[in-house]
């Protein structure tokens, strides 16, 4: 039987205020345990939430981003549970009516044509801390610096039908929150995670199979593996004969499979109800009006103005679009450059994202600015070196730390555009190649390409290419 | 000259003010009563001697520097619900019997910046659950008219330390008539102010959406006095209301005539003593005398107020006490095997049983499969009572009658049927489902017994109901009327 994937992600993004989302400790990654908490972090008796204002204006930003309804009044809600690391004994949330409702984010799938995934909605809540099992033996500690962290669950429709669906649709949220500032998307550290609600169905059936729902994904890697593994884990077991119980399952990356760990039946009854603590949240147009003028160019819109002002591919636009920074670099060098759009994307995109995946560095911190890169392109555009030469310029200006111009000039890089210089050097070629030019002059054109190099050779690679090419093709015919 | 425990709040700001006594001599005279009566009325979980102290020489000393402060160097107690910073504050329970607070609630905070000097922490039902004080794990209050007899909770060290004369005055909190309730049943008077009016921050929660804090005092001037200080929003309180302060003695003595005055028709039903239903009808009389009009109103949902809100409080309470697990403070059983046990035997030997009643009760009606039935039900009805209450108000100025069915009853004749010891709060349920102001002040005795009369109002209308409660005090003299043997 064909089998066909349906996944849901929920996303949870971890908005970048500088205070938690009900008190004033400060949010910061990695302080000492317990470091960032106040008494209300900390549940002491008689202590009240109060709404950090910011962490309201950064949900709306992302809501209006989606082009989803940003509700005029939304609720918070207690879930109730018990855990050490939840100090109150509920997390404050917001169920029956979220802030944000209804919005889609479009992804470009592989053969280049884009699909619409339905975001369901988004809410605010309050992250719950860390209970530490391995750091003292016997015990179990209990850090609670994240504790009230805000965040927004993003919850998707089961839109996907595939892990890299899901990927793309994860990175495409991921770049939006970023593009936004309401969070640093650090996968690692845990400001940006997922769960997903994975299923499958025989192809053409209408109703959806039995979902399972797998935590701990903290990489966009995982997150396809860990599908993967799902999705063959639940057709074996429907084709050998079993059926799929509806749990929730934990990836563990090291041996890269889900396992379960609680099924439906012992899931917790969470007795939501609305925070009698906290006011309904009310938002009213102005300040939704206010939110929208502050809004960013977002990257859909950022790929149009790229094809539509740059000449470039829906690819590239994509592409150089996939991170705020990285578009702004683009963009600088082009300005910079004063035109030659293609040129600077395909210098950016190749060369410099070639020297930076191999360091492991991201744009923010690329050892060659953008004016840096400009200064280099435009001795390629004013023809002082060919587009070779660049590739090994660049390479030296990441090394050395110099200017494009210093390594030409101390390198004697210059390209040979003088006319008589070029012919010197071919004639000195033609002469010492008696056969092969016979050969060529007899029908063999493809020696046009041994002749170049050996003039390349000759010139130390520094002969202007058109230039060869046009007296080459001139002297070899004679 | 009058015994200094016998003088009021508004006399004592007088006196004080003239220099005819000073703080420190009050607060010695406070506490030597405290100490005397202890034991017969144990009002008191903590009495802070050294503390008071020093704080009424700096009172003292604000008065000697010519500040002018209504309420400087007055002695006040605590309810042991309000956090007080580097006190032990218990709440009545043995959960949070070793528990020392950080910091101080705001009604703590400004009453203190107002210069009133704290004496010691009350006695109170365990976690303000229960109607006659029997239920903290610090045992029973005895009301001052009959050490036999309940003083009413859960406010029922505040309320027999005031009638006691132990302290001029009291805060007290009111999530059901915990303020009204006992005040009526010891004589004194009781002010539940507008949801929202105080601050709620520090103040340990029963159930959110209708504890306020008050206070208990031996008349309405005195509540009128210390109101202003207490009151007022609290950025810390999100639910605490943005509207200004007024001043609460400055209408004090208005004229009642044309005051249009609602009985509640629901009030005088069949659970009403009758002796208690004459003493209301005597007081009545009194405000008629005044000018005031009298007019039945009904209101009809406001029989199920019981059952609404022994849903809604025992929800809310039921998250609200589950930080209350023996992790970061308070109780915690010894030696737990697993986390599991840690939460059942901290919580199990930490809370007493009626605590857990309402934990259960509220996990229950909140559970999947009958929230609708039960929670979004009694908040269903809650919006009807709250209706009930406005449409009599576009009638009427205030609405009357009795705080309690009867006087106070003897320890122990109603712990063993919770329904019972519930319907003890029928008449002050209303004004907390529907968010209202209202003050008990003591209309007569019944059987040496002190009645208690109730008056309800609009939102934010405590002016009006220091008004007429004033007026009424004017024309009577049972606030000044001391339980036999506290005089």
């Amino acid at each position: 039987m064909e089998w066909e994937t349906v996944i849901g992600l929920e996303i949870h993004a971890q908005l970048a205020t500088r205070s938690k989302i009900f008190s004033g400790a400060a949010t910061a990654y990695g302080a000492p345990p317990n470091a960032q908490t106040d008494l209300i972090d900390l549940a002491y008796p008689g202590v009240l939430p109060v709404l950090n204002a910011e962490a309201v204006r950064m949900a709306v930003k992302f809501g209006l981003a989606i082009n989803a309804r940003v509700m005029r009044r939304s609720i918070f809600a207690r879930k109730n549970y018990f855990y050490p690391d939840l100090p109150k004994g509920y997390q404050i949330s917001q169920y029956e009516l979220p802030i944000v409702c209804g919005g889609a984010v479009d992804i470009v799938l592989e053969d280049g044509t884009f699909k619409r995934i339905g975001v369901t909605r988004a809410h605010l809540e309050e992250d719950a801390g860390k209970s530490l099992h391995e750091s003292i033996a016997g015990l179990t500690g209990i850090d609670l610096n994240r504790a009230g962290t805000p965040l927004i669950e993003i919850v998707s429709e089961p839109h996907m039908r595939s892990a890299r669906e899901a990927v793309a649709y994860l990175k495409k949220v991921h770049t939006l929150v970023r593009y936004l500032a309401i969070c640093d998307g650090n996968m690692q550290e845990g400001s940006f995670r997922c769960d997903a609600n994975v299923s499958v169905r025989p192809r053409g059936a209408e109703k959806f199979g039995t979902r399972a729902e797998i935590k701990n994904l903290n990489s966009f890697r995982f997150v396809e593996k860990a599908i993967n593994h799902e999705v063959a884990r639940q057709i074996e077991l429907l084709e050998g004969g079993g059926r799929i119980v509806q749990e929730t399952r934990l990836y563990d990356a090291d041996r890269g499979e889900t396992r379960s760990m609680r099924s439906k039946e012992e899931a917790n009854d969470y007795r939501y109800f609305p925070d009698p603590d906290l006011l309904p949240l009310e938002i009213d147009q102005a300040y939704i009006g206010a939110v929208a003028a502050s809004l960013p160019e977002l990257p859909d819109q950022k790929a149009q103005r790229f094809m539509s002002e740059y000449g470039l591919s829906a690819y590239d636009a994509g592409v150089l679009t996939a991170g705020a920074e990285l578009a702004d670099y683009y963009e600088v060098v082009v300005r910079d450059l004063g035109g030659h759009p293609k040129l600077a994307a395909n210098t950016v995109m190749g060369e410099l994202s070639g020297l930076l995946n191999r360091d492991g560095l991201e744009i923010g911190d690329s050892r060659v600015s953008a004016h840096g890169l400009a200064a280099l392109l435009k001795r390629v555009t004013d023809d002082t070196i060919s587009g070779k030469i660049a590739k090994d310029v660049l390479e030296a200006m990441w090394l050395e730390g110099a200017p494009a111009d210093a390594i030409i000039e101390a390198r004697g890089l210059r390209q040979i555009t003088d006319e008589s210089a070029i012919e010197r050097a071919i004639e000195s070629v033609m002469a010492a190649n008696p056969s092969q030019l016979a050969d060529y002059r007899a029908g063999k054109e493809k020696l046009f390409g041994f002749f170049v190099g050996q003039v390349m050779k000759a010139t130390a690679g520094k002969a202007n290419p058109a230039r060869l090419n046009e007296l080459l093709k001139k002297k070899l015919g004679g | 000259m009058t015994a200094l425990h016998e003088l009021s709040v508004a006399e004592l700001s007088q006196a004080l003010r003239t220099r005819a006594v000073s703080s420190v001599d009050l607060v010695h005279a406070s506490l030597a009563r405290i100490e005397q009566h202890q034991q017969a009325l144990n009002a008191f979980i903590s009495v802070l001697h050294e503390q008071a102290i020093g704080e009424a020489e700096r009172a003292d000393a604000r008065l000697a520097a010519g500040e002018t402060g209504a309420i400087i160097g007055v002695p006040i107690a605590h309810k042991d619900i309000f956090c007080t910073r580097g006190h032990r504050t218990t709440c009545g329970s043995r959960m949070l019997a070793n528990f020392i607070s950080p910091y101080d609630a705001t009604v703590v905070e400004r009453l203190r910046e107002a210069g009133v000097v704290m004496l010691g922490k009350t006695n109170m039902d365990e976690f303000a659950m229960g109607s006659s004080n029997e239920t903290s794990y610090f045992g029973p209050v005895h009301n001052p008219w009959d050490l036999e007899r309940v003083p009413g909770g859960s406010s029922g060290g505040s309320a027999a330390a005031v009638a006691a004369r132990l302290t001029p005055a009291a805060t007290a909190t009111d999530t059901g008539g915990s303020i009204r309730q006992p005040a009526a049943l010891c004589g004194v008077t009781g002010l539940k102010p507008t949801y929202g009016r105080v601050s709620r921050f520090g103040m340990i929660a029963f159930a959110s959406s209708l504890d306020q804090g008050g206070l208990i005092t031996r008349s309405a001037e005195d509540a009128a006095l210390l109101l202003g200080a207490m009151a007022g929003f609290d950025e810390r309180d999100s639910t605490s209301v943005e509207l200004p302060v007024p001043d609460y003695c400055a209408t004090l003595e208005q004229p009642l005539k044309g005051l249009k005055i609602g009985l509640l028709k629901e009030f005088f039903d069949a659970g009403l003593d009758a002796d208690s239903a004459q003493r209301i009808h005597e007081a009545l009389a009194v405000l008629r005398e005044q000018g005031a009009v009298l007019k039945e109103v009904s209101l009809p949902n406001l029989p199920l107020s019981v059952p609404t809100y022994y849903v809604v409080a025992p929800a809310e309470c039921s998250s609200n006490l589950a930080r209350f697990d023996g992790v970061r403070y308070g109780y915690r059983c010894d030696n737990p095997h697993d986390l599991l046990d840690l939460y059942q035997r901290s919580r199990g030997e930490g809370f007493g049983a009626e605590v857990k009643r309402r934990i259960m009760t509220g996990t229950y009606v909140l559970s999947a499969g009958y929230y609708d039935a039960y929670y979004l039900k009694a908040q269903r009805v809650r919006a009807l009572i709250s209706a009930d209450f406005e449409r009599a108000f576009h009638e009427i100025d205030v609405l009357i009658g009795p705080t309690t069915p009867t006087p106070a009853f003897e320890i122990g004749a109603k712990t063993a049927d919770p329904v019972t010891m519930y319907l003890n709060d029928i008449y002050t349920i209303g004004a907390n489902l529907a968010g209202l102001p209202a003050i008990s002040v003591p209309c007569g005795l019944v059987r040496g017994l002190p009645v208690g009369l109730q008056i309800i109002g609009p939102h934010f209308s405590e002016p009006r109901l220091f008004n007429v409660a004033h007026r009424y005090q004017l024309e009577t003299d049972w606030h000044r009327r001391a339980p036999p043997g506290f005089a």
